[in-house]
């Protein structure tokens, strides 16, 4: 039977969660989530209906592989051993090996949060929310950008080895913290700020709704779900080979805005866009869609925006501005 | 103009350069592998360029793309691989489209 009482058990293996606690985080991962995870290979199931809920809920079965095996077996298993990345910028980070105890659906989170308050304080990590919606502790996880919340550790490491280091293309703070300014000063160098049009600020009953059907909606729904982990950032070659390019988070952000009618920028977004360190560098390489935690594609943003400026600058061309 | 308009316009120009020079490629190809069934001689080329007015601006059409294609993509690659970027690079990038057109021009005058 479905029991809202055992959705906040991490150890349990049916939590039947009504739709909305899914949307809001409360529950447990997005749907999207579901399908990226699905496709990157991690340990939350798809969610099959539940077929013993009533309408607008959902199963949610979080069992990993490795949960047909009893908590028992687990802990008795080989420690993992982590290898963190460790070290302040200037110097060029050793490899620091831990062992940490197995438990039964633990979290690279949970592993990392173990060495900093059981083997060595002096750690460096960052997390919040611990529910895969603040996006805030993403780190390198065997060489792929992953967040870590909502990954299990015995599905992505290999053997008994987990090795963790910062995330790619953004400045180190101290251990595995990066420092996300330049991540987010490139949202604010896409447009990535809506600011409303004049109708949009007028009295309420003369505003109008977008339709969630239409294409344009549809377009922005694409990819608003993004939490900014910076995964896609981090695994994004150009971003390695042009540090100014605006990347994948920030043109999948213009993106949704350029498809909200009851924006005013959207020239203006395009142009920003389009520069030299715009979607046109975007070589299609896809590893930002591949990687995504939440399952939104920026390479459809991102051709999205090649489409749109270019249509626009044919219109300018012909004399016919938009 | 604007840096994004340029910008879009050199996206814009390579792409469709690229698109047009696929099946200019293809044909070229093919003709080599044509031409060289019976041995090949420079003798032999000239004869079946020379007699047609349609090779030439075959050729010419693709020295053409080739110059706009090449110089654009690789004003890209050096940006990426090579910290070189900016109006010194622009102005390479052009220079090297000069070249290109020349000796493609060059090379297209002697066959025809």
């Amino acid at each position: 039977m479905c029991s809202r009482e055992r959705t906040g058990d991490r150890d349990g293996l049916d939590p039947c969660i009504p739709f909305s606690d899914l949307r809001s985080g409360r529950g447990g991962p997005t749907p999207v989530a579901h399908r990226a995870s699905q496709r990157a290979g991690l340990d939350i199931a798809a969610p099959p209906l539940c077929p013993s809920g009533g309408r607008g809920r959902l199963a949610v079965d979080v069992r990993p592989a490795h949960a047909v095996t009893s908590p028992a077996a687990e802990t008795e298993r080989a420690p993992w051993e982590v290898q963190i990345r460790r070290g302040m910028p200037s110097q060029r980070g050793e490899i620091v090996t831990y062992r940490v105890p197995r438990a039964p659906k633990q979290t690279v989170l949970d592993v990392v949060t173990y060495v900093q308050r059981h083997l060595d304080a002096t750690l460096a990590y960052r997390f919040a929310c611990r529910v895969g919606m603040c996006g805030s502790c993403a780190m390198t996880v065997n060489g792929i950008p992953r967040w870590t919340c909502r990954t299990h550790a015995a599905r992505v490491a290999t053997g008994d080895r987990l090795r963790l280091e910062p995330l790619r293309n953004l400045p180190l703070v101290k251990d595995l913290v990066v420092d996300m300014s330049v991540f987010f000063e490139k949202w604010q160098r896409a447009g990535g700020v809506f600011r409303p049009s004049p109708a949009e600020r007028s009295e309420r009953s003369e505003r109008r709704r977008p339709t969630p059907s239409s294409r344009a909606r549809r377009g922005t729904d694409a990819g608003i779900e993004c939490i900014a982990c910076g995964v896609c950032y981090a695994a994004c070659d150009v971003v390695g080979w042009r540090p100014d390019y605006l990347g994948p988070a920030a043109l999948n952000r213009a993106w949704t805005l350029v498809n909200d009618f009851r924006d005013a920028r959207r020239g203006e977004r395009l142009a920003a866009v389009s520069g030299e360190d715009g979607c046109h560098c975007c070589h299609t390489l896809e590893s930002c869609t591949r990687h995504c935690p939440v399952g939104i594609s920026p390479t459809a943003a991102i051709a999205g925006l090649k489409r749109r400026s270019t249509l626009a600058l044919l219109r300018t061309a012909a004399g016919r501005d938009e | 103009m604007s840096n994004s308009r340029i910008e879009c316009w050199l996206y814009v120009l390579q792409r469709s350069s690229g698109l047009l020079l696929a099946p200019l490629v293809a044909a070229h190809l093919a003709t080599m592998v044509y031409a060289a069934r019976g041995g090949l001689s420079a003798a032999e080329i000239l004869s079946r360029t020379q007699s047609s007015v349609g090779w030439s601006v075959f050729y010419a059409t693709m020295v053409l793309l080739a110059t706009v294609h090449a110089a654009i993509g690789l004003r890209a690659v050096v940006h990426e691989l090579t910290a070189w970027h900016g109006p010194s690079l622009d102005l390479a990038a052009l220079v090297y489209a000069i070249v290109l057109l020349v000796l493609g021009g060059f090379a297209v005058a002697a066959i025809s």
